[in-house]
């Protein structure tokens, strides 16, 4: 891999951009690997990349039935935040987002990390009490995070309606001034680059059609192109979890529901933090080529279609107008939908499993992308040596039976 | 936009006039000494979920209509609903279909 730099953007200037190398290779699966990860999104190429780098696993494959980064990790809202309310998944998310800070750098891939500060609002009495909560946990825990009082939050966002008429009156906001947005597509090619670089074979339109077991140990891995043999299986596969893992015969306390987001047209620079609305289901930011882009509540329902349903559209839209009637003339570019994994207590699971080798990351939900690269560094230590990272322990999937769950339905259920 | 039609009072609507349930026809695990129910099927009966691509049995109630709970089969990747029926039947064998017109 040659690095980019600016002596070789000069060079490849010069010889009219004809000289730049493929990113990543497009490599036959081989017959045999250490580690076989199932799906190449951000989660999945952040595994491969810390197995190679910090555990030199480098005989690893990760399969994709579709492109790399066309799931969930090319469809968010490229939020990143760290302000959970529960000791673990404060670690785990600040892991996480600071591991973003210097993600540019550790890959040589410009994921355009932007901590341009990120404020929840408290729209209702009850929220102002939680949100304190949240940042006396978040302070505890050595977080720059703080209370902001609604003059301070109209001070960073001039556009918001701060009216005493509003149906929801704005109270103040939780604040974090080093949160903020990726480039979620430079992140997905960014782990996959540098894992490739580190010798990980990344195979596109490759889908897994089964996995096999020896006893109660897997051994292989079915694909379209042929069968892999392996003693490590790692299922990252988001909204498609419950089907994978049932090839293996777990079933999984997941549920796959639609979740979409939509883009204005771009607009001159309005809004230079991220603001989210957990109270009504609206957040927005405002990205560099000038569009907002707008998520909000999960459609009900089981789906797997990729496409979501107007109604929660409209309350998402509805939302964001009580809050910035400056909108109310935008035109809408485009909208999207994903399938996100819900889990019941709204945590990942980052688990070893009842199947010896099979291993599963999913249950992120409506947030994954804020938590690839910490995702991937305890996921890729938990499969090299085969226990689960400190960080990743509270996540086994055994908490469920054990009634040891990560509660973050307050911080995490809509507002990612 | 799903489009429903109740099987109790024949309400028919939009999503937003119904509420989904999740999944149907998913026993508690009965005792009458809740001890002896062990964590495995509590959990099962708690959290896991078939979750599957294709036909699903849920659970609807007609919100804005007769207020009753009922069961519906969808597909889950065309949004197509095969059959509504109601609570305490089984789920059909062979989905007899009933387009619901807007």
């Amino acid at each position: 891999m040659s690095r980019y730099s600016i002596v070789s953007l000069a060079r490849n200037a010069l010889n009219y951009h004809k000289g730049w190398e493929e990113a990543w290779r497009s490599p036959e699966p081989q017959p045999e690997y250490d580690v076989v990860i199932i799906g190449a999104g951000g989660h999945g190429l952040a595994t491969a990349y810390y197995l190679a780098k910090e555990q030199g696993v480098t005989n690893v494959a990760v399969l994709e039935k579709g492109w790399l980064g066309g799931g969930n990790t090319g469809r968010n809202t490229t939020i990143i935040r760290s302000n959970y309310l529960q000791p673990e998944s404060i670690a785990l998310y600040e892991l996480a987002r600071s591991l973003y800070e210097t993600l540019s750098q550790e890959l040589n891939f410009n994921i355009m990390f932007s901590p341009r500060g990120l404020l929840n609002l408290c729209l209702t009495e009850h929220e102002v009490r939680v949100f304190r909560r949240i940042v006396e946990a978040n302070r505890i825990a050595g977080l720059d995070v703080r209370f902001l009082d609604a003059a301070q939050v109209k001070q960073k966002v001039p556009i918001i309606n701060n009216s005493r008429a509003a149906r929801y009156p704005l109270l103040g906001a939780l604040y974090q001034p080093r949160g903020g947005t990726a480039r979620h597509d430079a992140v997905a090619w960014g782990y996959a680059r540098a894992a490739d670089a580190l010798g990980v074979d990344i195979i596109q339109n490759c889908a897994v059609t089964g996995i096999e077991r020896r006893r109660d140990a897997v051994s292989a891995v079915e694909t379209v192109k042929g069968k892999i043999k392996t003693k490590k299986v790692a299922v990252v596969a988001a909204g498609h979890t419950s089907v994978v893992m049932d090839m293996a015969g777990v079933r999984m306390p997941i549920e796959s529901v639609a979740l979409q987001a939509f883009v204005s047209e771009p607009v001159k620079p309005m809004l230079d933090v991220v603001v989210m609305a957990g109270a009504v289901h609206g957040y927005v930011s405002q990205s560099d080529k000038g569009e907002l882009v707008i998520g909000g509540g999960a459609d009900a329902y089981n789906n797997y279609s990729q496409r979501g349903s107007p109604p929660a559209l409209e309350h998402t839209a509805a939302a964001l107008l009580e809050l910035f009637p400056c909108f109310s003339r935008m035109r809408m570019l485009r909208q999207w939908g994903g399938i996100v994994d819900m889990s019941p207590d709204r945590s990942p699971i980052m688990s070893e499993t009842d199947v010896k080798g099979l291993y599963v990351n999913c249950g992120w939900g409506t947030g994954g992308f804020k938590a690839i690269p910490g995702s991937g560094f305890v996921f890729a230590d938990t499969i090299a040596n085969e226990r689960p990272h400190p960080i990743a322990e509270p996540f086994g999937i055994n908490r469920f039976a054990a009634g040891r769950i990560v509660d973050e339905s307050t911080a995490a259920a809509v507002a990612h | 936009m799903l489009l429903l039609i109740c099987p109790v009072c024949g309400a028919e609507g939009d999503e937003t006039d119904f509420q989904y349930g999740g999944e149907a026809h998913i026993a508690r695990p009965a005792s009458s000494t809740p001890e002896a129910v062990s964590e495995a099927d509590q959990y099962a009966y708690l959290h896991v979920r078939a979750n599957p691509k294709g036909l699903h049995h849920e659970q609807w109630l007609c919100a804005r209509g007769c207020g009753k709970w009922f069961n519906a089969t969808r597909d889950t990747v065309t949004m197509e609903f095969k059959a509504f029926y109601k609570m305490g039947e089984k789920p059909p064998r062979t989905p007899r279909t009933r387009s619901a017109k807007p």
